[in-house]
Parts: structure tokens; sequence; C-alpha cells
């Protein structure tokens, strides 16, 4: 019966999609084949939080959308994930310390204004101002003069521009900062270092109503909370023209609904499967349905500053624990197999060169109730008698996988009182408990990558007191080793370093790794060459309409 | 009369007043919103300090309420986290959700009396026990199936409708939304004109009018609708208020960004300036449209008199 259901939706959307493609035909130039450089495409979205900015966007959403309007000094390959040069002609360092950057010519913001030193310059004096209120600003942390503009919290912001930024001429600018990173230029394809056009600071309410940047696409109209136009910029001077004539990008508020607008052929991609699709996705949509790994590792991290979770033999109860968790099964029967259970703590999108090593988590992410018992036996038992994992309750579906993980823990010990899972109501408030040090057990943490570093999935979540080490770990090995893989010039040895720092995350267990998260898409029978870049972003420039 | 509206008014103060405290005390009881807009990881504790600054959050409570209650006054209504003022989110999402409440009530006057009267004159009849059968029905599920179910059947399946309304959100695209907001109220409208219809077919006042030889047309709506109308209005009055609110399950179904979408978001992302705004203007059309409903009463009924 369901089969046959789903025949029919097949069918159906088949049916739209290409009555929509002939309605579609008459207002573009060449109808050929495949491939219609005119027409233009329909793409779920969500409404962005916060104001549309580079240096203020750290989600998913308005992060799609500056992904299409710019280009920075450097770009993530959609495929790879390798950082390449994009405006940067050149980022040269003798020292790991100064980098001298030369920008390319011939580049412009699409209302004509050239590209810039000081196009990047300005931008990023302005993402690291406090009076700017970026919520990205720490990205500019290690530039020499940050803690003027940007001081800790209750400090008088003395200068309103880094120090360590010198604009040489219109084609060059130094860049100082305040230690040794190697891996500084492959951080620059994060979009909060894109440049901004002067309109960005003379008639700043403006460009929020209507973002101007050098990328691909330009905006044509955007209504805030429910649409925007993305028309193709016709002279885009970079590589990676855009194949379509443009995206339309709808808020949708619910991602079944968008689901649903795909079956009945009013939307061509739908870059979020929701979680209750998964079963029909493959008889809706067959090949059309993407499934890839994405940058992003869901671990259970521990409260550190609870004396009960920081005991010296407290690291087997946490291994203890990690074999307890059945990965396998639950990505599953849970997930559908869109998440991966995890082998170590970065993700496979980082590449082995990248520094992804699978299995580097050995044994201690093995499932074996046996020897979950005996560990945690010999780690003193669980603090309390009980675990209790929190997460929060009002968006994704952590409480099916919460209740799955403590299920088989409580079946790996015996004791259907083990481990519940403790949820909290919204978002803000779990973020608050955590700020606020109140856990009182293991709880969620998902880590999506800046960029497709190695270095991004250690330093800003197990360096002490780093910006996102929420269970406020601290180990000094390893905090010694992260430095060490910062200050070496050669990639290949930085890596390496920077995996000898994750054996000591291992050896202490200092979160539990679960799985890696794939990003899913579905796209309608119009659509071709569809991608999901390691961001799980669809790379839509290089989506071909028919 | 004019003094009962004075009073009716001056009552409706000491409501709007504990109304938006208690949302606002609600609001801030779920703890510190900017928590939750650095994504998965912490805010940077001085630029969390500066939004609590600019949105007004670092003061005690009250102070927050007094603040805002006097810049309601002068019409602003703050700024949501996305750099909107709420004014512009309200402009944008009231008309929508109007037109979805239009819709739906017109759907319960038309539909819900009309039925209500048929089946109040055949008492016991076949269209009767079929039209309580059916009402008991849309009553007993909820809307969101319902919702849902049509989406899938109009939507999907047959291809009459989109299944998403687009953001425009015109008369036409709400007609099937509005009539599922409408379903379960629309049910009890029915069955409240059936019973009222059903009660004063056997008054006085109906059995004079036949008496005097009226065309039986004149006595039904003339005499009798008009004197049975009134806990219809009564209900009708108080749902225009629930239905603005309670658009959230309908609005999430198909795509519609008005009210109910406004104040899911602002409730998960726990923006205390957008929930509170809303809210406060629900709780004013609940309180106008109470207001409205106990005049009508007096023209219903010349007999119901205001000191």
């Amino acid at each position: 019966m369901r089969g046959a259901t789903h025949a029919k939706w097949v069918a159906c959307a088949a049916a739209a999609a290409l009555t929509a493609t002939a309605c579609g035909g008459g207002g573009s130039d060449s109808g050929s084949g495949s491939g219609d450089a005119g027409a233009v495409l329909s793409s779920s979205w969500g409404d962005p939080q916060n104001p549309l900015e580079p240096a203020n966007t750290n989600e998913v959403q308005g992060g799609k959308v500056l992904d299409m309007i710019f280009r920075s000094l450097k770009r993530y390959n959609p495929e790879t994930g390798a950082a390449e040069d994009m405006l940067a002609e050149k980022i040269a360092t003798t020292d790991s310390q100064n980098f001298t950057i030369t920008v390319k010519d011939g580049w412009t913001f699409s209302n004509g204004e050239k590209v810039t030193a000081s196009s990047f310059v300005d931008a990023w004096n302005y993402g690291a101002s406090l009076k700017n209120n970026q919520k990205n600003a720490y990205f500019f942390e290690y530039i020499d003069g940050y803690a003027a503009t940007h001081p800790a919290e209750g400090g008088k912001q003395t200068a309103d521009t880094l120090s360590g930024l010198k604009v040489v001429n219109d084609k060059t600018f130094t860049v100082k900062l305040t230690q040794k990173f190697s891996t500084f230029p492959d951080t620059l394809g994060y979009p909060a270092f894109a440049p901004l056009p002067q309109s960005f600071f003379s008639d700043h309410a403006g460009w929020l109503k209507k973002p101007v940047g050098n990328g691909p696409y330009t905006i044509a109209s955007y209504t805030k909370g429910s649409q925007m136009e993305l028309k193709k910029w016709a002279g885009y001077p970079g590589q990676d023209k855009a194949q379509n004539g443009g995206v339309t990008l709808k808020v949708y508020t619910d991602n079944n609904t968008a689901y649903t607008d795909l079956m009945a052929g009013n939307l061509d991609l739908v870059d979020d499967v929701p979680a209750a699709q998964l079963k029909n996705v493959k008889a809706d949509l067959g090949d059309r349905y993407l499934n890839t790994p994405a940058g992003i590792i869901q671990t259970l991290a521990f409260p550190f500053y609870d004396k009960e979770w920081n005991t010296p033999d407290s690291d087997k109860v946490r291994t203890g624990l990690s074999r307890a968790i059945d990965r396998e099964q639950i990505t599953d029967t849970i997930f559908q197999k869109t998440r991966t259970p995890a082998t170590d703590w970065t993700s496979p999108v980082l590449g082995e060169e990248g520094g992804f090593k699978e299995g580097l988590c050995g044994d201690a992410c093995d499932y074996d109730p046996a020897a979950a018992k005996q560990l945690i036996k010999e780690g003193g038992g669980l603090p309390g008698g009980q675990v209790k994992i929190s997460y929060n309750a009002d968006t994704g579906s952590h409480k099916q996988w919460v209740d799955a993980v403590c299920n088989s823990i409580n079946n790996a010990l015996d004791n259907d009182k083990a481990c519940v899972g403790n949820p909290v109501g919204t978002f803000a408030d779990f973020r608050n408990q955590i700020t606020d040090r109140k856990m009182s057990g293991p709880f969620r943490a998902g880590w999506q990558m800046d960029y497709p570093l190695i270095q991004n999935f250690l330093q800003p979540l197990y360096y002490t007191n780093a910006s996102s080490n929420d269970g406020k770990w601290s180990n000094k090995d390893f905090d010694t080793l992260v430095n060490q893989a910062n200050a070496e010039t050669d990639t290949a040895k930085a890596v390496q370093t920077f995996q000898k720092a994750e054996e000591v995350v291992r050896d202490n267990m200092a979160a539990i790794p679960l799985w890696y998260q794939n990003g899913s898409a579905g796209y309608s029978e119009r659509l071709s060459n569809v991608k999901l870049n390691p961001f799980s972003v669809p790379v839509y420039n290089e989506i071909k309409v028919s | 009369m004019g003094r009962y509206v004075i009073r009716r008014l001056l009552q409706m103060i000491p409501v709007f007043i504990g109304a938006t405290l208690l949302i606002f005390l609600m609001v801030n009881v779920m703890g510190d919103p900017i928590a939750g807009l650095c994504g998965d990881r912490q805010c940077d504790p001085a630029t969390a300090a500066q939004l609590k600054k600019e949105f007004g959050l670092d003061k005690p409570v009250w102070q927050q309420y007094l603040t805002y209650m006097g810049n309601v006054f002068t019409g602003d209504f703050g700024t949501a986290f996305n750099g909107q003022p709420v004014t512009e989110l309200m402009a944008t999402a009231f008309p929508v959700t109007i037109r979805l409440t239009i819709v739906a009530i017109v759907f319960e006057i038309v539909i819900g009396i009309t039925l209500g009267v048929v089946t109040g004159l055949r008492r016991g009849r076949p269209v009767d026990t079929g039209v309580l059968l059916l009402t008991l029905v849309v009553i007993s599920v909820p809307t969101f199936v319902t919702g849902l179910l049509l989406q899938l059947l109009l939507g999907v399946e047959w291809g009459w409708i989109k299944p998403s309304v687009s953001s425009d959100a015109e008369f036409g695209e709400l007609i099937v939304p509005g009539l599922v907001l409408a379903s379960v109220s629309l049910a009890y409208v029915t069955r409240l004109t059936r019973t009222s219809i059903a009660e004063n077919k056997r008054s006085d006042y109906v059995r004079t009018a036949v008496a005097k030889g009226l065309p039986r047309r004149r006595v039904v709506t003339r005499h009798l609708l008009r004197n049975s109308l009134i806990p219809v209005v009564t209900f009708i009055g108080t749902d225009i208020g629930a239905l603005m609110g309670g658009a959230i399950v309908t609005e999430r179904i198909f795509n519609i960004h008005g009210v109910g979408f406004q104040l899911y978001q602002g409730i998960l992302r726990q923006n205390t300036q957008t929930v509170v705004g809303f809210v406060t203007v629900l709780v004013l059309v609940f309180l106008v449209a109470n207001l409205l409903v106990d005049l009508l009463y007096a023209v219903l009924d010349p007999r119901i008199r205001y000191a």
C-alpha cells in the first residue's frame, strides 16, 4: 500500500515538474536539453536569525546567502573542502605570524565598485569592533590589536581599527597576528572575512535591506521573513559563474511543508529532508535524494566543573559509557543512515590529509556491554548512580536519539535507571544552563565546522577556556600540543601534531564522539548537477535547470 | 450606552496591564535570550553584554517592563533579534492572519449558521443526525490531522491547490487553510445554532408570528434566527481572538507567514520583544472583540439595555 502511494507521488511530482518546465520555457532564451542558463530554481530556506552581515552571520540559513553573494580571499572547494585562492593572488609569510596578502585585479562588487585591499581591511575592522556587536568578532581575535578594539567584558574599547592590519597599496595589505598560526590563510574562506563595499558603511540600513556583494549572484529582492530572489550576476568576474538564471529562496515555517511542496512540484530543492520522511525519501525521489557527509559531529560533553565527573578515575566511567552506546544500531534505525558512527573527533570531510583518522578512537568507541560494565565499575560507578543526558527539546529530533542512547546504556548495564534523558524547553535556555555551568551530567554538543581544518574540530572545543569548551575540560598536554601544531610551518606536520592532541582527548574521553552528520537534500526533475558542499549547503552556482 | 462603553473601556486597562505583565514575566523566566543567539557555542562575553545592553536586558525585570510599556504607548514595540523593528514584523504578519481569520469567520458564519438553522428546523430527521455525526467527527479530529490530510489530498494527490501559501497570501490561497482553521469552531457554531433554534422554535413570539400569517421565511430570519443568534454571536466574537492566536498550527502546516509564524519563531528564539509585542496586540484584539459582542446584544435583542 505504502509503495503504491509513493509511486503515485513520484508520478505526480514528475507530471508537475514537466508542466513547470513547459511553463518556464517561455521566459528564457534557450530551452535546450540539459541546462537552461536563464532558468530560475526555487529552494527552501529558513528565516536568518541575525541581520545579514558577514561578521554577524553564524548559522546555516544566513550563511547560504553569503555564500552566494560573496567571494572572499579563499574559497573552500565544494567537493574536497580544500581552501583555494579566490580573490587572493598571493598570501606570503616567512614566520607564520606576519602575512602579506595581495588581492587579484579585476574584481568588483556588483554595484561596480572595485574590490581593493581596503575593502577587506575596512570589513575586518568593522567585524572586530565591539561597537558593532558582530557575533563572529572572535574570528579576528588572532589579529594584532584585537584586544583594543574588542576588550574583554567590562573593559573599555580603546581603538576602532585593528593595529595588525595595514593597507600597503590598492592591491596589497599586511596582517600581523598575535601568535604563530600556520593555518591562518586557510581560515580566510570563512564568510566573516568577506570584503565589503563602501555602501555598507555609508548606508548601513539600506545595505541590510538589500545586501550588495561580489559573488556570482546579486539580490534582486528581499522580503524579510518570506523570500529572497537572487539573480545571476552577468558581470561576475570569477570562474565559478552561475549555471542557472537565479535562485529564489523561500522561507518555510516547517521543513515538512517544504518537502510536500517538492512532492507537489512547487519547489525545486529542499536542503533539509525532514526526519519523518527519511523512510520514504528513497521511494519518493530515487537518486534525486542526496545524503553526503558534512563537517558536523555530534558528541556528548561532560561537566568537568562538577567534582563527581572530574575524579582521577572518571575517564574510565566516560569510556565505559562510550562503550555502552550502540552507535551502529542508532544511526541505522533512528537516523536511517543519515549519520555515520564516529570513530574519531573530527569529520570525514577533512580527508586523510586534512587530519581525519578513521578508528583513532579505537576500542573506546566500540560497542561492548561487558567491557562497559567493567570500566564503569572500575571507575567508581556512575556519579549519583544515574546519568542524565541533557538536550534541548525544541528543535531537531534530539529526544529520539537521546532516548535511544539511554536505552542502549541501560541495556548494557542491566539497569533500567542507569540513564535518563533530561529535556530542556528551549535552545536558549539550554545554552543558558551550559554557560551558567548548571549541567549535572553529560549533555548534547553538536559541532559544525567553521572551516575544514582539524584545528577547528579541536581547539575551540577542548583547549583550556576556549570559546566552545562547554564542559570546561582542561589538559596541559593537549594545550601544549595544540600550541605546537599552530606554530608549525609545515602543514602535514601541523596535522600530525593535532592528531597527537586528539589522542589526548581520546585517552581522557573528554567528550564521547557519537556520529558524523550528513547533509541531506532532495530535488525535482528539473535540476541536475546538485551537490552539497562540506558545510551541507547546496552548491547553488553549479546547479543546472532544464 | 455611552457610560457603559466608557466603563468597559476602563475595565480593559487592568486586564491589559495584567496580561502583558504576565507574558513579560513568563518570557523572562525562561532565561537569558542572548545565550541562544550564537548557535552551538558560547557568545563572546563582551558582545553578549553589549547586546544585552542594547536590548535593555541588563536591567531588572520591573524596569524593563516599565520602559517597554512606556515605549508601547508611543508606538515603539522594540527590535527583534534580526534587527527588524517589531512594528515592521507586525505590519507584514497581521494583514495575513487577519485575512486568514476573515476567511475562517466567513466559513463559520455561512456554513455554520446555515447548517445550524437547517438542522435546528429539522430536528431528529436524517439531515440532522447526519450533520450531528459530521460535526462530532470534525470536533474530535485535531486540526493538524485535518490540515495535513487536506494538504496531502488536495495539494499533492489531486493537485487542486498548492500545498503551501505564497508570501502574498491572497484570499484565494487562504480558502483551504481558512477552512481547516475554522473547522472545529464551525462545528461548534452549527451545534450552538441548532440547539438555540430548536429551543426558540417553540417560543411564544414564534407562535405569534406564525399565527399572524407571516411568511415562513420572514418568521425564520427575522424572529427565530435573530433571537437565536445571541449565544452564537458570543461564541464567534470570542473566537476571533482565539483564531488569530491559535493559527500557529494551521500557519505552520500551510507555510503562512502570519502572526502564528512570528510568535513561534519568537518563542523558539526567546525573543521577548516579538512575543510580548504580538501578544499585546492579540490581547487588544480579544478585548475589543468582546466589547463588540456585548454591544451587539442590544442590536439583536432590544430588550437588553445597558445602564
